[in-house]
């Protein structure tokens, strides 16, 4: 048997049964990266094997040696009678964005091309904790800026296991094919605007942004402080609610994080649907987008599979005997992605200050005279498109000139988005939602340098997702299908704070319902042939 | 020439006193540390870490503003100061922008003709200091162990009209601070800086014009020099028929001059956002009440009733009340001496404030407490010592410790006040000088000092001057 088949439970069970052993599972999973991912991204331009074509490309550096003192560390907890944790001998990736120490942490930019930072995430520290092994850091979009992962300054990124022509989706690219390409069980990405749920969608896995301040984002490289949310990958639901189970909690390392008690989320999963209320919007049918010439919104569809798949679900769930509640009003969602496009980058650029050459990372080598031009030379040179372009939006909507007009007025579209769905989750509103269920994306996994370079076509994969960050509610997507071309598609569920229990029990419900659907059984293009596909 | 008058606005920056810095757990004081060892990944902006606010900080700033009479605002905010130099790690300063701890309040400054001017204060908040750089061997060198200390930056509406106020104001803030103990405020160890915008406008005149800001006046006596320099080149240069321009300019305390460090003409934007890595600093009714209530008596309000309760002179008042621990001193030595207030001020500002001096220690660090002091009064008073032994145990007891009481009697101090030992030391001195008598007998009354002081020498200065006195008439007039 190989423990790749098997799920983070069932990993962790049997090594905490003495049925497996950690160095085994470990073994296996090496073994796996191996197979699939090809050459990991690199600063270098490489002239790359045709091969590398068809290969995933999830990681930016393996870290076996790491991985193995864990694995024997849970083994000799496990020789001496104390429980490794609830994770143990679970192999986890971790998006290159969370400092380890032991690794290099890049955020997927030159500029920190040799960062190693003396400090482990306290999100990587409890997984550590839990007896998981962290295999390696996987790719990304520079600073998490993108949603196809295509923006790392380390190539190749990576490419999705469903269609390898295809994108990851991002940011957290790495982190689901990694999990699709079961190169891992589980992964820890990061959400900003919908940067876990998104790729989970594309490479057909589940992926959970909490509540914000449900995880601690100490040890995560900020991108938009106010929208960051580190959260689990993972094949299925339970598998994301075990490692929920791990990361939630307070940190008094981060301020923002939240004193809410952590619930049993695995025993909350056997209590079914019967009685929830789902909400379906139409205003997430379709989505906004504006003119790039003009600027005027207009209404754009969204791939019709993506509506149906929401059908299918609701329908599941309502045979389970849940409610659904139809035409729940979202009046604000469209506001989404402009809002975000000035709230996340002013947030951004001040974020990216720190990064200037005198005390880390990389420093110009040309010849400079005098501080501005040291400064200059290498930011210029150590950040890609995506930081500048975000560096510039943020300085201009935040300039004091422009501030009332653009970075105010995203703040209150940010509350009106909020309220949408206050007044959805009212216990004594009109609607009484314990769930709303939409598309997690527009559109399946595009085609590779199909959308990177429009830079505003690429943000609105987001319309979907982008809402939870603005709100800090917390949201799934799990798969639901596949599309004509075989790609994945995926369904989120929002819910109220702190109430990552009852989606995920919706999110249960219905994968239980479709465990022997056709489409299950599809292997990912990436893994078919490959001797341990089987 | 006109009359011009002097528009004087001060930019304090006040280091609070707290053990650990404002966002991490390094100590807050670096002083004589080697570059960069107080450091961590928080203070010195390493990515992904994240600031903890330091409550101690908070309750520090809180009390600053309660004794300025400020407003303590209920909830504040941190904010983002973004700007690039290498001696703020972050990229960005976390300081409190439009919504600080304090608003509003003000400081009463007694001016020397015994009116009061009061200098209203436009901006009290919270922040974190940054690091320093210097150049050495022309390398830019860059020191963090400064960074995230923590400040109170208070500045003052344009409300001073001399450098001699402005030195006043920052003598007044500086023994403020350390009344309320939230600064050791020691200007040379920079606990306490101070920036200062002049300028001038014609008497009477209400508008403000251009201004200066001066840069680093980090002493009293650089405030008012700096200021009395500035004034004065803006007045020649207006009555030359130029137009002031808004420059900013550092005092050089070596040479005392201003030299121009740049034209200020447009202001830097900063870019300020709500800090999101923080949580809103929310002070309910009752720590509010507890800031204001922890409040001691201020000084100056001390200072009117030491006047008033123990008919103190104002100088007097002015030195007893300088220090907080000072004062105490006083207070509980007059208390223990039954209320001889006027004695204990004569003993403190002559002979304490001598061994104060001489030992370098303040009142709170003196060995001899107010209960010693008062025991040495009294034992003088009563006439069981002399001044000159009272004057001697303050030393005493100091350096050694003990009782004064106990040290009179171990030491044999005690006034010789006993006449049978007192008149044979009398006779002594009589036999030995017999001219002497015989000329005190034949009218030379003048003599009864010399005999006096013969006793005293034979005695070491025991022998009680009133007793002898009346045994030494007694015995020439026989």
């Amino acid at each position: 048997m190989n423990s790749i088949q098997l799920s983070a439970r069932q990993i962790a069970q049997k090594v905490r049964a003495g049925e497996l052993s950690a160095l085994e599972v470990l073994e296996d999973h090496l073994r796996q990266i191996q197979a699939v991912d090809g050459v990991p991204g690199s600063l270098q331009d490489l002239s790359l094997d045709p091969s590398e074509e068809s290969k995933v490309h999830a990681f930016l550096e393996v870290s076996a040696q790491l991985a193995q003192k864990q694995a024997e560390q849970v083994q000799a907890r496990v020789q001496r009678g104390e429980d490794p944790g609830p994770l143990a001998g679970v192999p986890v990736s971790i998006k290159d964005i969370f400092c380890v120490q032991g690794t290099t942490t890049t955020a997927a930019s030159r500029i920190l091309y040799n960062f190693r930072p003396p400090y482990t995430a306290t999100t990587v520290e409890r997984l550590q904790k839990a007896g998981a092994l962290i295999i390696g850091k996987t790719n990304l979009d520079e600073f998490t800026y993108g949603s196809s992962s295509e923006s790392s300054a380390f190539q190749p990124h990576p490419n999705n296991p469903w269609n390898t022509q295809r994108v990851t989706g991002g940011s957290s690219g790495g982190s689901a094919a990694s999990v699709a390409a079961r190169e891992v069980p589980l992964s820890l990405g990061t959400d900003t605007g919908g940067s876990i749920r998104q790729p989970a969608a594309f490479c057909g896995v589940v992926g959970l942004k909490p509540t914000y301040g449900r995880t601690s984002r100490y040890g995560l490289i900020a991108f938009g402080s106010s929208l960051d949310c580190p959260g689990p990958l993972a094949r299925d639901v339970p598998d994301a609610a075990l490692m929920l189970q791990v990361l939630a909690g307070t940190d008094p390392k981060d301020s923002t994080s939240a004193l809410a008690p952590v619930p049993d989320y695995l025993a909350a999963l056997q209590e079914g649907v019967r009685g929830l209320r789902i909400g379906l919007s139409r205003d997430y049918d379709h989505i906004s987008y504006p003119d790039t010439l003009t600027g005027e919104m207009s209404v754009q569809a969204i791939q019709p599979e993506m509506n149906s798949a929401v059908r299918d679900v609701a329908e599941a769930l309502a045979r389970l005997g849940a409610e659904i509640v139809e035409d729940v009003p979202m009046p604000n969602a469209r506001h989404g992605i402009p809002a975000y496009f000035v709230i996340s980058r002013v947030e951004a650029a001040s974020n990216l200050h720190r990064f200037d050459g005198v005390k880390y990372g990389y420093r110009t080598s040309a010849p400079v005279r005098g501080l501005s031009e040291l400064y200059r030379a290498t930011r210029a040179e150590g950040f890609g498109l995506q930081p500048k372009l975000r560096i510039l939006m943020g300085m201009y909507v935040s300039a004091a000139q422009h501030s009332a007009q653009y970075y105010q007025k995203a703040l209150r579209v940010r509350s009106m988005i909020r309220s949408d769905f206050e007044q959805a989750f009212d216990p004594r509103g009109a609607y009484r939602l314990d769930a709303l269920l939409t598309p997690t994306t527009p559109t399946t996994a595009f085609r590779r340098s199909e959308v990177l370079g429009d830079s505003v076509l690429m943000q609105y994969s987001d319309q979907m997702t982008v809402a939870g960050n603005h709100a800090g509610i917390p949201a799934v997507s799990i798969p639901a299908g596949l599309d004509p071309l075989g790609l994945p598609i995926g369904v989120q569920f929002f819910g109220m704070d702190f109430r990552e229990d009852l989606i995920l029990r919706a999110a249960y419900a219905y994968e239980q319902a479709t465990q022997n659907a056709k489409w299950r059984g599809v292997i990912p293009q990436a893994l078919r042939g490959s001797e341990v596909s089987a | 020439m006109k009359t011009y008058e002097i528009v004087i606005g001060l930019e304090t920056h006040i280091q609070l006193n707290t053990a650990s810095k404002i966002f991490c757990a390094c100590k807050a004081d670096s002083w004589g540390a080697e570059p960069n060892t107080n450091i961590c990944p928080v203070c010195s902006g390493l990515p992904g870490v994240l600031p903890v606010l330091n409550a101690e900080a908070v309750r520090k700033g809180a009390l600053l503003a309660a004794a300025m009479h400020a407003e303590i605002n209920p909830v504040s905010y941190f904010d983002r100061k973004n700007y690039f130099y290498p001696d703020l790690p972050k990229g960005y300063q976390i300081t409190q922008f439009d919504e600080p701890i304090g608003k509003g309040g003000y400081m009463d400054l007694e001016m020397p003709d015994g009116t009061i001017r009061r200098v209203r204060i436009h901006k009290l908040h919270l922040e974190e200091d940054a690091g320093k750089t210097k150049i050495e061997l022309g390398e830019r060198l860059v020191d963090f162990n400064r960074c995230g200390v923590p400040l109170v930056e208070m500045v003052t509406e344009p409300d001073l009209r001399s450098g001699e106020e402005a030195a006043q104001y920052l003598t007044q803030l500086r023994q403020l601070l350390r009344w309320i103990g939230v600064s050791e405020a020691d200007m040379e160890r920079g606990h306490l800086r101070c920036d200062a915008n002049v300028s001038i406008r014609e008497a009477g005149s209400a508008v403000l014009n251009t201004k200066t800001e001066i840069k680093n006046v980090n002493s009293i006596d650089a405030v008012r020099q700096a200021i009395s320099e500035e004034a004065k080149r803006q007045i020649e240069a207006v009555e030359a028929g130029q137009r002031i321009q808004s420059y900013t300019l550092d005092w050089d305390a070596d040479t005392g001059t201003l030299r121009k460090m740049r034209s200020k003409e447009s202001e830097a934007d900063y870019r300020y956002f709500r800090e999101p890595d923080l949580l809103p600093v929310v002070l309910s009714a009752e720590e509010i009440a507890q800031a204001q209530s922890s409040l001691p008596e201020l000084p100056l309000a001390r200072r009117a009733r030491f006047i008033r309760d123990y008919q103190l002179s104002a100088y007097d008042a002015d030195i007893l009340t300088s220090e907080r621990a000072l004062s105490d001193y006083y207070e509980e030595s007059v208390s223990l001496c039954g209320g001889a207030a006027k004695v204990v001020s004569n003993w403190m500002m002559n002979d304490l404030s001598r061994l104060m001096n001489e030992t370098g220690k303040s009142a709170a660090e003196l060995r001899l407490r107010p209960a010693d002091l008062a025991e040495i009064i009294q034992l003088v008073e009563g006439g069981k010592i002399s001044t000159a032994t009272g004057k001697s145990l303050l030393a005493k007891v100091e350096a050694g410790g003990g009782k004064p009481a106990g040290i009179v009697e171990r030491e044999g101090l005690g006034l010789i006040a006993d006449e049978g030992a007192l008149s044979s030391q009398i006779a002594a001195v009589l036999a030995e000088s017999a001219a002497e008598v015989e000329s005190f007998r034949a009218g030379k009354e003048s003599l009864l000092g010399w005999f006096v002081g013969q006793v005293m020498r034979r005695t070491g200065g025991k022998a009680d001057p009133k007793r002898t006195r009346e045994l030494l008439l007694e015995q020439l007039k026989r």
